[in-house]
């Protein structure tokens, strides 16, 4: 995974409003031309402050995703059905933890601490993808996460790797390549569920119900509700609207899971011929900003876990440590 | 926790209440290495990202995990991010060329011309 394509923003938003009116008009003009001329920009480079929170709080939270996103998959490695779905789950995993560290490195070119990172995660006050805020009940859940929360977040990352912060393009370039991978042995188990037993069939319907809604949320609220941020799209921080995305997202993928056969459970869902758009029913959007903010069935556990993670791992790092190092952030 | 986990192994843990401080402390992850990658023998170094390491021998290890589990990888170096001297990006304009380098370039040499001039010249009989 997972660029979740949603970001959560914080509420205050003032004072970063103040701060933007300080950029200098003339760097700005540069930074802006540059962009637009499809360049680069690089950690040494000046940018707005306002271009640096916006990508630190994405970069961040896109990091977050991937470590947190390991945890229902991972739960299932012992479980797993047969030595070459264990051996694929294990690969996968220790992939969205790589991930994890390329965007955390990503993150900290802009200037903020991987513990400043970490820190905020365990307290809730950055987030990460909604979608693993539900937990994985069966085998069959770790299919449809596999083939499709994986492709919805190469839909989102395809997407955020033509953006303008040079570090975050290149982590996804490696990210994308992994994705294809991930795709695969997830669409290859689900099929294998979908074209199996009476049982197996059930199974995996069942998830598919379960996860549908979840899935509708991935890519965030409707363009017509969320904030339309006309500078992070000039900007190539945002690269498609949540919409469009959820729109690609659709267009590609449930085709494929009708041709199992499989039901999807929204009997409005399909393809408007004349506009070549799917329409839907929406999603309960207050449910999403409830999940986010904590009330998920899950969001407990998987911080709870995460924490223990940091506290059991705590000593190792301490022993290991070097406090006369001189520190620095990535270069690049 | 309140809920039972589908995980039995997180069931085991029994971890305690959510609201349990736990602060990680600056400099707690280490320090930052660079990373090059050797895709074969006789190819160049190139730098393909970084990580957190409390020494060069475990950055080594954790660049191996990281970035040779996949593609062909002979060899990787790492370095530390903080022995990196680089140019500052605002001086990229020093980089610019002047245009007419032609007498640093091959292409700015006509050797050809010249001895084909002197050949011309050399296989006309001479004036009686
Ligand atoms: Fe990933
Ligand atoms: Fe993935």
């Amino acid at each position: 995974m997972y660029g979740g394509g949603y970001i959560f923003d914080e509420p205050n938003k003032k004072q970063l409003r103040e701060e933007q009116q300080h950029d200098d008009p003339e760097k700005l003009a540069i930074f802006e031309a540059r962009i637009s001329k499809g360049e680069k920009i690089e950690p040494g480079d000046w940018m707005p402050a306002e271009y640096r929170r916006q990508l630190t709080r994405l970069i961040e939270q896109h990091a977050h995703s991937e470590i947190i996103g390991a945890l229902p998959e991972g739960t299932w490695i012992t479980r797993a059905p047969g030595f070459k779905r264990k051996l694929a789950l294990i690969a996968k995993v220790q992939d969205e933890i790589g991930h994890g560290q390329l965007l955390y490195n990503a993150a900290e070119t802009l200037g903020k601490s991987r513990e400043a990172m970490i820190n905020d995660l365990l307290s809730g006050k950055s987030k990460y993808s909604n979608v693993f805020n539900y937990p994985a009940k069966t085998w069959a859940d770790v299919t449809v996460i596999g083939f499709l929360i994986d492709a919805a977040a190469i839909v989102n990352q395809v997407a955020n790797a033509k953006g303008s912060y040079g570090p975050y393009c290149r982590a996804l370039e490696r990210i994308c390549y992994e994705e294809s991978f991930h795709l695969k042995q997830g669409h290859d188990a689900l099929i294998s569920l979908a074209t199996g037993t009476p049982m197996q069939k059930a199974m995996l319907q069942d998830a598919l119900n379960r996860w549908w809604q979840p899935i509708m949320h991935f890519f965030g609220p409707p363009d017509k509700v969320s904030q339309h941020s006309e500078k992070l799209m000039q900007w190539r921080v945002k690269m498609a609207s949540n919409d469009e995305m959820r729109n690609q997202f659709l267009d590609t993928y449930v085709p494929k899971l009708w041709e199992l056969g499989l039901t999807l459970p929204d009997p409005l869902l399909h393809k408007n011929i004349e506009t070549g758009r799917w329409e839907y029913t929406d999603p309960d959007w207050d449910l999403f900003f409830k999940v986010i903010n904590g009330g998920g069935p899950c969001n407990q556990e998987r911080l709870q876990v995460r924490r223990w993670a940091e506290e059991e791992g705590r000593w190792v790092r301490k022993a290991l440590m070097n406090p006369k190092e001189r520190r620095a952030l990535p270069v690049a | 926790m309140s809920n039972q986990s589908y995980d039995p192994r997180v069931n085991r843990l029994k971890l305690g209440n959510a609201d349990d401080p736990i602060k990680v402390e600056e400099g707690e992850n280490w320090n930052v290495y660079e990373v090059f990658h050797q895709e074969k023998r006789g190819a160049h170094h190139e730098h393909v990202g970084c990580v957190h390491a409390p020494d060069p021998q475990l950055a080594l290890v954790f660049a191996k995990e990281q970035f040779g589990r996949r593609k062909k990888c002979v060899n990787l170096w790492v370095v530390r991010s903080a022995d990196i001297l680089a140019f500052d990006l605002e001086d990229e304009d020093m980089f610019a060329n002047n245009l007419e380098k032609t007498y640093r370039d091959a292409s700015g040499f006509k050797v050809m011309d010249k001895i084909n001039k002197f050949k011309g010249e050399a296989v006309k009989p001479p004036k009686a």
